[in-house]
């Protein structure tokens, strides 16, 4: 009996235990979030702030228009060129990775998953804005690849490979030529998983300082061209709330959110797109 | 109903191999053409390896091998470079109803659209093929739907008329009804019997009694005790491999005393 009740303590303490860690983990998220939003949410307020480029110290009406425009042009070239590239990569990998090249291609992906971002921009800056003698959208679109690819890679390798067998098996016993099994069958078939990866890969993509520090550099102009300087959110945030002036700052709050909640919605949509793969993979 | 047939496929000392170990050594028979052929035997006794040799579909597997003959109307399978072609001549339903995540109506014309047939021939083809997998009353209203919406038993008719849609001349069927209740069961037997007028039908069977049903003819197997290979012990019409089986160990294995 008394064994009994000591075993209840000391089960009920342990997850006693458990739960204040799990709580503690989650309160820097948590402060994370309620900082952002109470900071930022007076600049986000005010329409201009969406509308109007960048101003400086003291002029009023300032915005980031010129930060979203570039984020989402630099991003979407990345985009471009790292999701058909990484998408292919990784149902070579799922289809066809038996032997010892598709390993390197592992040990690759894995590689550059774990590189740290800013040596891939100072790879962007070697390979594009020293010959090109100029900082550009399109420098920081190629470290932003870069650093998306092996995401893709993976996630698309993942999502192939949950498609059952059977499927293979069927679309190749009706005399159909591999290649075509892999892309017009199982790739269709893992779309929902795929189009997750690509998601969160954007999804990092938009958050990184790092890349576009020194390819991208910045421009406090509205410009849609990628082959001059361009802002993004994280640059905006990183410069201005550098700055000693309280407007600068105030608006490096405003940009943070907008980041915060663009990241969460892509991310949101991405486990709504994958919890659909889940469900359709258990059909099949 | 056995009688006088052609010979659809001739196996003539087959071995087969995965790696090192033998799956089955020395099998051979004639498959005759338009008559069902059942292949029965306990498991683990090569009766899927062996019919995953008829559409070269042990390809896939890293190391599988296959020694002697398989000869598909005179022309040799094991060896042949045209696998496409092969492939599309034997066409086969797999144990799992697999249907494609796509509507009924793609799922039947996927064969035909990649292999380039042109549009009034593929609408064609998806009603016939639907019809003679005696599908078609039930999903005539409902082509857009997915195919993973239908029952069990649906979805291997479904799968039946997938494989009719690129015109195979064999159709081979991996224990197609291990996964139905016994009526969507005796529907695809049914159809089996139907498709025979038409097709080489190779079945693999746990289930005794549906190759009694079913079948014309039957080819038993067993796995070698010393050996650890599949072997054929007899094949025969149905009728006789049943009722007056020529070797000990087929009477054994149908009596019920193993297996």
């Amino acid at each position: 009996m008394r064994r009994n009740l000591w075993r209840r303590f000391s089960s009920s303490f342990a997850a006693g235990v458990m739960y204040a860690l799990t709580i503690l983990a989650l309160v820097p998220l948590g402060l994370v979030l309620w900082f952002t939003v109470t900071k930022g949410l007076p600049s986000v307020a005010n329409l201009e702030f969406f509308l109007n480029s960048q101003r400086p110290s003291g002029i009023p009406g300032g915005g980031i228009a010129n930060a979203i425009v570039g984020s989402a042009v630099i991003v979407a070239l990345a985009s471009l060129a790292a999701i058909p590239i990484g998408v292919l990569s990784g149902v070579y990998l799922a289809e066809y990775g038996a032997g010892r090249w598709a390993n390197w291609v592992r040990l690759a992906s894995d590689v550059l998953v774990g590189a740290p971002s800013i040596a891939l921009g100072l790879f962007a800056y070697a390979l594009v804005v020293v010959p090109q003698h100029h900082f550009s959208g399109t420098a920081a679109s190629v470290a932003l690849a870069i650093l998306m690819l092996p995401v893709v890679i993976r996630t698309t390798e993942s999502a192939v490979g949950l498609i059952p067998n059977g499927l293979r098996e069927s679309g190749l016993a009706l005399g159909l030529p591999r290649w075509r099994v892999s892309l017009q069958l199982i790739l269709p078939a893992a779309a929902p998983g795929v189009i997750t990866g690509a998601l969160l890969a954007v999804a990092r993509a938009a958050g990184e300082t790092a890349p576009v520090l020194f390819t991208a550099l910045g421009n406090q102009r509205l410009s849609f061209d990628p082959n001059h300087p361009m802002s993004t959110l994280p640059l905006v945030v990183f410069r201005d709330a550098l700055t000693p002036y309280k407007d600068l700052q105030q608006e490096a709050w405003g940009a943070a959110l907008v980041l915060v909640v663009m990241v969460l919605f892509i991310n949101l949509g991405s486990r709504w797109v994958l919890r659909r793969q889940i469900r359709l993979a258990r059909q099949l | 109903m056995p009688g006088s047939a052609e010979t659809k496929l001739k196996v003539d000392s087959l071995s087969f191999f995965y790696g090192k170990t033998r799956a089955l050594k020395d099998v051979s028979f004639e498959i005759p053409e338009r008559r069902i052929t059942a292949i029965i035997g306990p498991s683990g006794c090569g009766k899927t390896t062996l019919l995953r040799v008829f559409n070269r579909m042990y390809d896939l597997v890293p190391g599988a091998r296959a020694v002697g003959t398989v000869l598909l109307d005179g022309s040799d399978i094991v060896t042949t470079t045209k696998l496409l072609d092969l492939r599309q001549k034997v066409g086969m339903v797999f144990q799992r109803p697999s249907p494609f995540p796509m509507s009924i109506r793609d799922n039947v014309a996927f064969g035909p659209r990649l292999l380039g047939w042109n549009k009034a021939r593929i609408n064609d083809v998806v009603r016939r093929s639907l019809e003679n997998a005696a599908l078609w009353e039930e999903v005539s209203d409902r082509l857009d739907e997915p195919g993973t919406s239908l029952s069990g038993g649906q979805q291997q008719r479904l799968v039946i008329a997938r494989c009719l849609a690129v015109s195979p001349e064999v159709i081979l069927m991996d224990e197609p009804c291990s996964a139905l209740d016994p009526v969507a069961t005796l529907k695809i037997e049914d159809l089996m019997v139907q498709l025979a007028r038409d097709y080489t039908i190779v079945i693999v069977t746990h289930n005794m009694q549906q190759a009694a049903r079913v079948s014309d003819f039957t080819a038993f197997m067993l796995m070698n005790p010393e050996g650890r290979h599949g072997e054929l012990i007899e094949f025969a019409p149905t009728a006789t491999l049943f009722n007056a089986p020529s070797d000990p160990r087929t009477e054994a294995y149908i009596t019920g005393r193993f297996g």
